[in-house]
């Protein structure tokens, strides 16, 4: 890295190429002081420039398994990190059984479709299913949900983690001893209480909701999903300038993508349609634009087949294309195989 | 929230000084831009950025609310503006919710002002009778408004109250009615709501039609084809209902489907349906086009055929897909059957009108 690409305020950096420092070896071997006299700042700033220059040269000190990349892991480590990573069911089997057990905890996965096809409900059916206990094959965890629109309502909430304790109780008749414990925990309103929402009410609180995230999540360090509904909306109405609109995208894509990794937990964002001109003739495609379709690890459409919902997979890079039909039932998303006696449509 | 100043936001004094002599004095301004942008712009370095960055975000962050506390909120205020007509009351757990955007879309004359008037009343009867005691907001883009019908509806719904001398004055005063003539005015009378809502006890906000401010602005010729002349004031009136959290009702209008609407998803390919081409002939699509389907929450579809008049539920978040045949009377809108019929499929999302036109027949 040359002096022009550290991460230093302009006016050192000039100062510093004035003074005929073009390379970082240049500075390897100078002293604070000096380096402060020289340039004519303070003793602080010149520290904080070196600090910069050591910190691109040396490399950390993290494990090295391989040695040869520091903070790199090898593909095998990763494999066995997956496997016993555990998926958030989605409510439908066939869903669940194409995304190859659920939605994927480390990844982001955007979820878009048109209006009225389920979008909120597969949401809020995510929130419920992450605070599955272990025992019964969830994670346990927390979800915080992120309301742009004023969508999600408290009351179908309460249906819907209705539903899922009636499920889980249903399929789980055990009354033995480790499941009595986990049972007092399957109320409806400590499901209600584990999700934390966030309303958000233009794109400068978007922004600043995900930049605190962090804080947040160092702080309730057992939320395992993240669900944004809709990331799309305040980004259609009120910006004007599109390329700083992709920029500011890109870095929200990125910085959520760091948070998914670091704290181990699900980034779900759900998004709108828009029609786009291409081989002549408009066609139906997720909003936001070219670039933002690249930021998302999997992609998955909803969509009407005739007169059934279905979901269409059309991008992820660990299991097929493939489309898996499912129904917005009272009790929130099921599949169309599950028990009619109980998955009765209303 | 995001017009927050800067120099409130309890950063240390040099850091705030350095942004606003850059003209960065708005949480707004400073989250628009990537990080080093703003190191360029303000000149530190990337370490004071970010932790500038992260104080300011936390300070425009709204709090955070339980599942929980949520409900309970619900609970408290009751959240939902009963219509009166049982099987929609039932179908979306109660009736019109606050603080959320609820839809009419309809062919012209199938009802949707009717159901408007009839609303109005309710809001603004005493709780004793079933509404909410307060003003309402009746914003009249087409001159419909009539309030000799609307008391007409009164009587035919209440008899026994309206006779009490003097309340169908009191009721008819609570109900404001305005008439603006283009989009900035209709959006200057937004904005001196958004303090008024409060203060002066309005509990109902309606928009009759939507639609035709965006027409009048079409033929003025003053905006770009793509984007929509309603941006800003869509979100202004989603927040104003947010935070004030009364019930805002808006009508649509429909406008006819031509093939070319029938839209398709890249990956499903060029399949040339015959059975779908020949149900689009005879459908209407709601106005104002998908970006405002989307940001609507509940949207009601009223429509027309085999002779009798439906009210679909068609985009909720709470209820099922069902259809009420319904007629209008003397005294407002009844509905005919109160289980509703189930609407399965897409079929939900379609509004058709025929059979009601008196030269058809």
């Amino acid at each position: 890295m040359e002096i022009s690409n550290l991460p230093i305020s302009p006016s050192i950096r000039s100062k510093l190429l004035s003074k005929g420092y073009t390379s970082l070896s240049s500075l390897s071997s100078i002293s604070p002081s000096f380096l402060a006299q020289e340039l004519s700042v303070k003793l602080e700033e010149a520290v904080e420039v070196l600090r910069a220059v050591s910190d691109t040269t040396t490399s950390k000190s993290a494990h090295t398994p391989n040695g040869i990349i520091p903070g790199a892991v090898t593909a095998w480590d990763m494999l066995s990190e997956e496997q016993m990573q555990r998926h958030i069911s989605t409510g439908c089997e066939d869903l669940d059984a194409i995304l190859g057990g659920g939605i994927h905890c480390k990844e982001v996965t955007e979820v878009g479709g048109v209006p009225g096809i389920g979008k909120t409900q597969l949401g809020i059916q995510l929130a419920v299913n992450v605070q599955i206990p272990v025992e019964y094959g969830g994670l346990g965890g927390k979800a915080v949900y992120i309301d742009t629109e004023g969508s999600f309502m408290a009351e179908r909430a309460y249906q819907i983690a209705e539903g899922c304790i009636y499920d889980i109780l249903d399929k789980f008749p055990s009354n033995s001893r480790e499941f009595l414990s986990c049972k007092e925990r399957l109320q409806v309103n400590n499901f209600l209480a584990g999700i934390f929402y966030f309303r958000i009410c233009s794109y400068t609180e978007q922004i600043a909701v995900i930049n605190y995230l962090e804080n947040f999540l160092t702080e309730h360090g057992d939320v395992k999903l993240v669900i944004i509904d809709s990331v799309t909306f305040h980004f259609r109405q009120d910006f004007d300038d599109l390329a700083q609109r992709t920029r500011v995208l890109g870095g929200l894509s990125l910085r959520l993508m760091k948070l998914s990794k670091m704290f181990n937990l699900a980034v779900v964002l759900l998004n709108q349609v828009t029609t786009k001109f291409t081989d002549g003739s408009f066609q139906l495609t997720l909003a936001l634009g070219d670039s933002w379709s690249h930021s998302c690890t999997n992609r998955i459409i909803l969509h009407w087949n005739g007169n059934e919902r279905c979901a269409y997979i059309e991008k992820s890079p660990s299991v097929p294309s493939a489309s898996a039909p499912y129904l917005v039932t009272g009790k929130g998303i099921r599949g169309i195989n599950s028990n009619f006696k109980r998955a009765r449509i209303m | 929230m995001a017009n927050k100043l800067i120099s409130q936001m309890g950063l240390p004094p040099s850091l705030s000084h350095v942004f606003s002599a850059r003209n960065i004095l708005t949480a707004k301004d400073a989250l628009s831009l990537p990080e080093t942008d703003l190191m360029t712009l303000l000149d530190i370095d990337i370490a004071l950025v970010r932790s500038a960055v992260a104080s300011i975000s936390e300070a425009t962050c709204p709090p955070f609310q339980t599942g929980l506390a949520l409900l309970e909120e619900k609970m408290k205020s009751g959240g939902h503006l009963s219509t009166l007509l049982p099987g929609l009351d039932n179908a979306l757990c109660g009736g019109i919710p606050f603080g959320a955007l609820t839809e009419l879309v309809g062919p012209s004359g199938i009802g949707k002002t009717q159901f408007c008037l009839k609303l109005a009343l309710l809001a603004a009867l005493p709780e004793c009778y079933g509404g909410l005691n307060g003003r309402v907001i009746y914003i009249d883009t087409e001159s419909k408004f009539s309030s000799r019908r609307m008391i007409e509806i009164g009587e035919g719904s209440f008899p026994q109250i309206f006779r009490l001398q003097g309340l169908a004055q009191k009721m008819a005063e609570r109900i404001i009615v305005t008439r603006p003539t283009s989009i900035s005015e209709f959006n200057d009378s937004l904005q001196q709501m958004k303090l008024t809502l409060l203060q002066n006890e309005v509990k109902l906000l309606i928009v009759d039609s939507i639609a035709a401010l965006v027409c009048w602005d079409n033929e003025k010729g003053t905006i770009s084809s793509r984007q929509s002349p309603l941006r800003g004031s869509l979100s202004f009136l989603k927040s104003i209902a947010e935070f004030s959290q009364v019930p805002v009702v808006v009508t649509n209008q429909v406008r006819s489907h031509s093939s070319d609407d029938t839209f398709h998803y890249i990956f499903k390919g060029h399949r040339k349906d015959t059975s779908n081409s020949e149900r689009s002939e005879s459908h209407l699509t709601a106005a104002l086009g998908i970006q405002w389907a989307h940001a609507v929450t509940i949207r009601l579809i009223f429509e027309a055929h085999s002779g009798h008049r439906f009210i679909k539920v068609a985009k909720s978040p709470i209820s099922p897909p069902v259809a009420f045949p319904f007629v209008v009377e003397s005294s407002g809108i009844t509905l005919l059957n109160q289980e509703g019929i189930s609407v399965a499929g897409s079929e939900i999302n379609a509004i058709r009108c025929k059979g009601c036109n008196i030269l058809t027949q």
